[in-house]
């Protein structure tokens, strides 16, 4: 549960984003950071808590898509 | 040679005093079994897993009150899926639900709002556990509760911080060396906080990234660190990190939540180790009642969370107590140690 993962901001609306994460559109709170459109923001617990640069966002994209997939084998 | 190519030459040569580092947060341990990286060094040194599972550390006060509240009408959990498998003295949310008592998943304590203003004769408990990374989640969803007028919300906490807990390891367990810190909480309160650890306990304290290279790079920046007698803070994670973190996360949590002495599941009190809600809105509480501990008969968490022990060195460890049926916290959670070395063994990893 505390783990973070990494999305790309596609639209905002005040303090909400669509965020894009591992293919699903999430509506996120953004009132944690200021992003822009385009933006890949590391996100935790439905909350957007940092501006990341993109190859920072991939890295954890990919250890979250292992964790995900290994605890669905154990699930 | 490539700079990664010298790096993993000289920690697999590395013939100094043994060295033992802990990684503070359960995303490490996973990289550090997926890459790996425990077979890419000397064996005088050892990664040991600390703290940084808040479902593990979490009281069985807590899961014994979520349970009895769940069983009351009218009344419903909110959870993350990590705390449903946890027992308290007797049951765990799982089994509650079982025996008709109202709990949901959710991802986001955010997603508390929509539910409470859709079912107004609901009352909504959440279920509230977690370090840095997750309290202003908690304190976000107070200020739209405040802002929107929304009664049918309370919260239940266990909200922990990790710096004390790393300081407590510093002064009871004696053979940890240096310390990989928790990438994320590191996000929320900055390198500094790691800076003050190392001055206090003059111990290297290094904040990396969750990629095989980056994990090595911070191993060598502690090696180096003990061969010249060294304890620093040293970031290589400044890309994501920034040494004062993330002011309005510290602001929102520090509005709504204040420090108190909270129990930790298999180790004790830490002084100022939690966080509870301020007097100001105790009346969101969901009657936080006097913490309380009991660990399975048999289940060796509390070493495993202070770094006393390796998961494979319980006896229930892969047989009796798998992610299936746990016996203990750190087998249900995906960042307890247990579980995580069980998952990466049995895809035939290295562990
Ligand atoms: S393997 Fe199971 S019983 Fe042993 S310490 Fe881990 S959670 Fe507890």
């Amino acid at each position: 549960m505390c783990i973070a993962t990494a999305g790309l901001v596609m639209s905002m609306d005040g303090d909400n984003a669509k965020v894009l994460v591992g293919g699903n559109i999430l509506t996120i709170n953004i009132s944690l950071v200021n992003p822009t459109v385009g933006d890949y923001v590391l996100l935790h617990a439905g909350c957007a808590i940092e501006i990341i640069k993109e190859d920072s966002a991939k890295e954890l994209m990919d250890i979250h898509k292992e964790l995900e997939g290994l605890m669905n084998d154990h699930a | 040679m490539t700079t990664l190519e010298k790096i993993m030459e000289q920690l697999k040569h590395y013939d100094g005093p043994p060295i033992q580092i802990m990684e503070v947060c359960g995303t490490h341990t996973s990289a550090i079994l997926k890459t790996g990286v425990k077979d890419l060094v000397s064996d005088r040194i050892k990664l040991i897993s600390g703290p940084g599972c808040p479902v593990c550390v979490t009281p069985a006060s807590f899961v014994d009150r979520l349970v009895s509240l769940s069983l009351q009408p009218n009344t419903c959990i909110l959870s993350f899926g990590d705390m449903m498998k946890v027992t308290g003295t007797e049951a765990s949310l799982t089994g509650a639900k079982a025996k008709g008592g109202h709990v949901s998943l959710i991802h986001s304590p955010l997603q508390a709002i929509k539910l409470a203003e859709e079912n107004p004769d609901i009352q909504y408990i959440i279920a509230a556990v977690g370090f840095e990374t997750t309290t202003p989640s908690y304190a976000l969803l107070i200020d739209s509760m405040v802002k929107n007028n929304i009664k049918n919300i309370k919260l239940l906490t266990s909200l922990k911080t990790i710096s004390p807990a790393i300081g407590f390891v510093c002064e009871n367990v004696n053979d940890i060396d240096a310390f990989l810190c928790p990438g994320h909480v590191s996000v929320i309160v900055g390198s500094k906080s790691f800076e003050h650890l190392a001055e206090l306990y003059h111990k290297p304290f290094v904040i990396a990234g969750f990629d095989g290279p980056q994990i090595l790079a911070a191993v060598l920046a502690i090696v180096y660190q003990i061969c010249d007698k060294k304890g620093e803070m040293k970031s290589l994670y400044k890309s994501v990190v920034s040494y004062d973190g993330n002011p309005a996360a510290q602001n929102i949590t520090q509005r709504y939540f204040t420090p108190y002495d909270a129990l930790w599941r298999g180790i004790g009190v830490i002084g100022g180790s939690g966080l509870r809600l301020r007097d100001e809105y105790a009346f969101l509480d969901a009657g936080t009642e006097e913490e309380y501990d009991r660990q399975a008969a048999g289940c060796s968490c509390s070493d495993i969370i202070l770094g006393k022990l390796s998961p494979e060195e319980c006896p229930l460890f892969g047989g009796v107590c798998t992610p299936l049926s746990p016996v203990g916290p750190c087998m249900v959670s995906a960042e307890g140690a247990c579980g995580i070395y069980y998952r990466f063994g049995k895809r035939g990893m290295t562990s």
